[in-house]
């Protein structure tokens, strides 16, 4: 079984390499993410020894890079047919879902780790809290892995590659947005305090900003334990449902 | 061994295999046989656990598929349709992809690839990305992965569609030599493949067994098989017309193909078609016809075929020995 989940996850992982676009993608992410900290982020006109700036974007860089990992995950075997190989050899559905999502984890956390000039840099020119610094990659592979998870089980609802890629990122928004200040003082004054803290408990921006403050809280690692656990059950019962009708 | 049990797949209204059951032994190589859409694949879909059966089921080596799914999958090799890979990978990767999730150790594993390797004749093409490979080599990779652990059973959907002659004989060749210790189910549209490799043949129509049997019992149920079939030029047939009235038989047929003529010679009830056979041999020299082939039928898989699966093509013309109007018309 482990075996097996192993041998998914490397030939998944290595697939990603099998063409250019693992490094077009690594690159351009790279640059956004340059772009974002110093020019939208005003990092150096905020004269402050820490990577806020950079954490900042990251929901929103996520919300279109990460569905482009995601997106092939299982469209791309329903479209070649491979599914039917895959899903016939003696391992658990489970396996073959979690391996895969892994992955595509272990290639976003590959492109998050290859930001680690900006640690050097702030770390040269100031002396930043390093803790703060941890937790907030910490969270943001957190993040990632909370978009990925929609994003595999959406791309199972599709043979087509990017309808996966535009569905992941309408939905990967409205879990981000429902936190967004600009949507929460829409219902602020009138609807009851409790959908309020519902809407927002739901977004991952929420919780993804409350760990970037420093503080890895239970509460904010159960949330993204949860509906990564969530969406990669949903994607198992989406694989079975979709096979079953014979595609 | 394979055993397949009232299995049932209903697509919503649409019964796709309506209570199939067969077993298939080990050292049986099972044709299944029938149109596009006659229930083939989604019977092997159910058999390996692709797809859920609506009712009944099947057990490969004594395991049930839908109760023991994983265990009743590490006995089979398949084949889908179309022979599915990853195509940026290459065939010594997939094939080592193939082992490992199979649970083969490091030594039985490389020992396991090359036996695969040399067995569909890979060697050539081992390190190229599968999508820049001939569709031969394509599914021969196919074949590598399905017998890749050498299962006891193997099931393959169409493993030789889209092959040129040569490389279906090679394909043919390699399941006849995997047959002895195997139970086998191939599936395929194809009738001279039955005949090549299948010890036994099942044609399927519409969900449902129609008919199964050796493919030599079920050629025998052509209604040609036991005529006598008498192939010559057109200019010849006035010939064969007077010579067939001093001939005791029931009936003949006509079929012309380009600028032969085949007339198909029913004996007549309670007479051996092979003295018939023999008559017309006598004749024929009496008369000092060189027809271009004088053969007893066997009957023809293709006729059973058509007949059974609805596709009959148009009746022979009937040829009478006597009165034959116009030998060009006659010819449908």
């Amino acid at each position: 079984m482990m075996r097996a989940l192993t041998a998914i996850t490397a030939r998944e992982f290595a697939g990603y390499f099998t063409t250019p676009l693992a490094f077009v993608f690594i690159i351009v992410f790279l640059l956004a993410n340059g772009l974002a900290t110093f020019y939208l982020g005003a990092y150096f006109a905020m004269g402050q020894a820490d990577l806020t700036s950079f954490f900042m974007f990251h929901p929103w860089l996520y919300l279109f890079f990460l569905p482009a990992i995601s997106m092939r995950l299982w469209a791309e075997e329903r479209r070649n047919g491979s599914i039917e190989l895959l899903l016939t050899l003696p391992i658990p559905l489970t396996a073959v879902v979690i391996g895969k999502y892994l992955a595509a984890l272990a290639f976003s956390a590959l492109a998050l780790a290859l930001t680690f000039p900006i640690w050097l840099t702030v770390n040269y020119l100031g002396e930043p809290d390093n803790g703060v610094i941890f937790a907030s990659y910490v969270g943001s592979l957190m993040l990632a892995g909370g978009y990925l998870a929609i994003g595999s089980c959406l791309s199972a609802l599709t043979r087509n590659q990017v309808i996966a890629f535009v569905i992941s990122v309408v939905v990967c928004f409205l879990f981000t947005v429902s936190g967004a200040p600009l949507v929460l003082e829409l219902f602020d004054g009138w609807a009851p305090q409790a959908l309020i803290e519902t809407l927002a408990g739901f977004s991952l921006l929420t919780h993804f900003r409350a760990i970037t403050g420093g503080v890895i809280d239970m509460r904010d690692v159960m949330f993204f334990a949860t509906l990564i656990g969530v969406f990669l059950t949903a994607t198992v019962i989406v694989v079975d449902m979709k096979k079953a009708e014979g595609a | 061994m394979i055993e397949v049990e009232h299995l049932v797949k209903k697509f919503g209204d649409f019964t796709a295999v309506n209570d199939l059951s067969f077993t298939v032994a080990r050292g049986q190589v099972m044709g299944f046989l029938g149109p596009n859409g006659a229930g083939k694949s989604t019977t092997m879909k159910m058999i390996t656990g692709f797809l859920r059966p609506s009712s009944g089921t099947a057990r490969i080596m004594g395991m049930d598929i839908c109760d023991h799914m994983l265990a009743a999958q590490r006995h089979f090799g398949y084949l889908p349709e179309g022979a599915p890979a990853w195509p940026d990978m290459t065939p010594r990767a997939f094939l080592q992809f193939i082992t490992q999730i199979r649970g083969l150790d490091k030594a039985a594993a490389r020992a396991a690839e090359a036996r695969a390797i040399e067995m569909t004749e890979l060697h050539g093409v081992l390190d190229q990305p599968i999508d820049t490979l001939s569709k031969g080599y394509r599914r021969r990779v196919g074949l590598a992965q399905a017998i890749v652990h050498d299962p006891d059973v193997l099931v393959m959907d169409e493993p030789t569609d889209g092959l040129d002659p040569n490389q279906k004989f090679q394909v043919r060749r390699a399941i006849t030599d995997m047959a002895r210790d195997k139970a086998i189910i191939i599936s395929t549209h194809i009738l001279e493949e039955v005949d090549a490799v299948c010890g036994a043949a099942m044609i399927i129509d519409r969900g449902q067994i129609v008919a199964e049997g050796t493919p030599s019992a079920l050629a025998a149920r052509s209604r040609y098989s036991g005529t006598v079939t008498l192939t010559l030029a057109h200019e010849q047939l006035p010939a064969a017309q007077n010579l067939l009235q001093n001939i005791n038989h029931r009936s003949a047929e006509l079929v012309t193909r380009g600028d032969e003529s085949t007339l198909h010679i029913f004996a007549a009830d309670g007479t051996e078609p092979g003295a018939l056979l023999a008559d017309m041999r006598a004749a024929i020299g009496a008369a000092g016809l060189a027809p271009r082939a004088l053969a007893l039928e066997t009957g023809r898989l293709d006729d059973v075929f058509g007949a059974l699966t609805g596709k009959a093509r148009p009746a022979a013309a009937p040829f009478h020995a006597t009165g034959m109007e116009n030998d060009k018309g006659a010819a449908s």
